[in-house]
């Protein structure tokens, strides 16, 4: 397998962007990416776009060729990846294994969700197509209720407050503040967190990343383009791995460990020849606090039922055992849903360019980011690496 | 609604939806519902179609208060994993119960309800929803 490289990375601020469409959101956050990069963007050979729900939310599909023509690209191969949540994470798999394969040298990934055309109805309803719609969306669940299945089950099988879980926003809004790509530029405390309502019993609303509206972007390379275009410093993908999980959280016998979540790291880290302990930056997948929680138990940062003590002690800071979400997580930060994959690897290159002002982690070297779909239906996990 | 409305959708799945229609493993023993060709925990194909028993017990439970479109204005309505005896797992609405007086390990038993409309002009669409047991 071919090295990958990537040499540039774009994006937009994650709001509500009402003056901007979806395709104008892709292609600011993608001519940023390459403006970054330093390339010619007729270098591109392939454009994949990190996408979930524009056929629902704008009845437009297609992205492909949409996104490649708007950002003066037509004549590329150019497609849409979908993996639910996951759909930014599987964009950027797709794009490592186009370049590692040696099929292409240079190649654009492109996440991207415009959640804020739609009503919240309307947008809670194309969230839950990321579960099973005969049998699952039929009862009319919603996604956030699915993880509070979790949450109840969670905190009913090792004896967890609900508040310790919910520390994991209080933190996510602390790092964020420093973030201008960031929708909640402000701290919260744990009493607002408790005290906002109930969106399904346990979660509240503080306890869920926002619907918002973003798109972010990454150039990847091969090393014989890098000979073509050399620069000093830059961040390497070392690790991609996918996996899934029995689709149905229900149908799962535990449903508060994530299994996809495990299968996707464990391969990652062994492809990077990485131990959880050399990690200097982490991303998670916190689209609720419990969902952060589970992933530091998943990925052998803490006890099973302990997750919550690395947040409260002050271990997710930079400084800390493990510096997570350090630009503010999607709870913070913002999850326009099929960007967020990209927007995490966006995150960590900052972190290991030394780019991330307040929230620098010194000398971060190693760096995962881990994007969910669905209740971790799909898992994809990524390891980067500074090198020069 | 972000869904096409279907006719022969809703047809297709009624006896799986009213009579609890799942698949018993003969590889690994597992019960799933609904029924269907493959075991998702062990891969073996073929699995038999069994009615499940219509008893079981709440696993774990929220209570829906900001639904998605079809189901507007019925919020707040209680949403539950419930075990059925022999271990198949279900998703599905309680109903006859007040979203406070619901536990896990409450006893619970399966009755034909009425779930939602596909809009105005399309078919009502009904299934098992499970209430406590007296």
């Amino acid at each position: 397998m071919a090295r990958v490289f990537i040499i540039g990375a774009g994006a937009t601020r994650i709001g509500e962007h009402w003056d901007k469409s979806l395709r104008e959101l892709a292609t600011e956050a993608l001519l940023a990416a390459v403006r970054d990069a330093g390339v010619d963007k007729r270098d591109l050979e392939a454009v994949y776009v990190g996408n979930m729900s524009s056929g629902a939310l704008q009845g437009q599909e297609h992205l492909g060729s949409l996104i490649a023509t708007w950002a003066g690209l037509a004549g590329v191969a150019a497609f849409k990846v979908e993996a639910a949540c996951a759909s930014g994470g599987a964009a950027l798999h797709q794009a490592f294994l186009a370049v590692a394969s040696g099929c292409y040298d240079c190649v654009a990934v492109v996440g991207v969700e415009k959640m804020t055309d739609a009503l919240p109805h309307d947008v809670t309803a194309s969230l839950v197509t990321a579960e099973d719609q005969e049998y699952v969306a039929f009862t009319g669940a919603t996604f956030v209720g699915l993880n509070a299945l979790v949450y109840r089950a969670y905190m009913a099988k090792y004896g967890v407050e609900q508040e310790r879980v919910a520390e994991f926003a209080v933190h996510c809004h602390r790092m964020a503040v420093a973030n201008p790509y960031a929708q909640f530029r402000r701290e919260v405390s744990i009493e607002e967190v408790m005290s906002s309502p109930l969106i399904a019993d346990p979660i509240r609303l503080l306890e869920c990343a926002p619907v918002g509206d973003g798109a972010a972007a990454l150039v990847l390379c091969s090393e014989d383009y890098l000979r073509r275009n050399p620069r000093d410093e830059l961040v390497e993908i070392v690790g991609s791995a996918a996996a899934t999980d029995v689709f149905s959280v229900h149908e799962r016998r535990d449903m508060t460990t994530l299994a996809a979540s495990r299968r996707a790291a464990e391969a990652a880290l062994r492809q990077a020849r990485v131990e959880p302990r050399d990690v200097d930056v982490l991303e998670v997948h916190d689209a609720f606090t419990i969902l952060g929680v589970i992933t530091l138990e998943d990925l052998g940062y803490a006890g099973r039922g302990e997750g919550w003590r690395l947040v409260c002690e002050g271990e997710l800071e930079p400084g800390g055992r493990i510096p997570t979400n350090t630009m503010g997580g999607l709870k913070a930060r913002g999850h326009p849903v099929g960007a967020t994959g990209v927007y995490q690897a966006f995150d960590v290159v900052r972190q290991l360019r030394g780019e991330a002002g307040a929230n620098q982690v010194e000398g971060a070297e190693v760096g995962v980011a881990q994007n969910l779909g669905g209740v971790a239906g799909t898992a994809v996990v990524h390891v980067f690496r500074r090198v020069r | 609604m972000v869904w096409a409305r279907s006719v022969p959708r809703a047809w297709r799945e009624r006896l799986k939806r009213y009579r609890l229609v799942g698949g018993k493993c003969p590889a690994c023993g597992s019960l799933v519902y609904p029924h269907r060709l493959v075991c998702p925990y062990c891969g073996h194909e073929g699995l038999e179609e069994v009615e499940l028993p219509r008893r079981g017990k709440v696993i774990s439970y929220t209570v829906i208060r900001h639904p998605p479109s079809e189901f507007k204005g019925l919020e707040p309505y209680v949403i539950a994993v419930v075990e059925l005896e022999g271990g198949a797992r279900v998703l599905a609405q309680l109903t006859d119960v007040e979203p406070g007086e619901v536990e896990v390990g409450m006893e619970v038993e399966a009755v034909l309800r009425r779930y939602r409309e596909q809009g105005p002009d399309g078919v009502i669409e009904y299934g098992l929803k499970f209430r406590p047991v007296e």
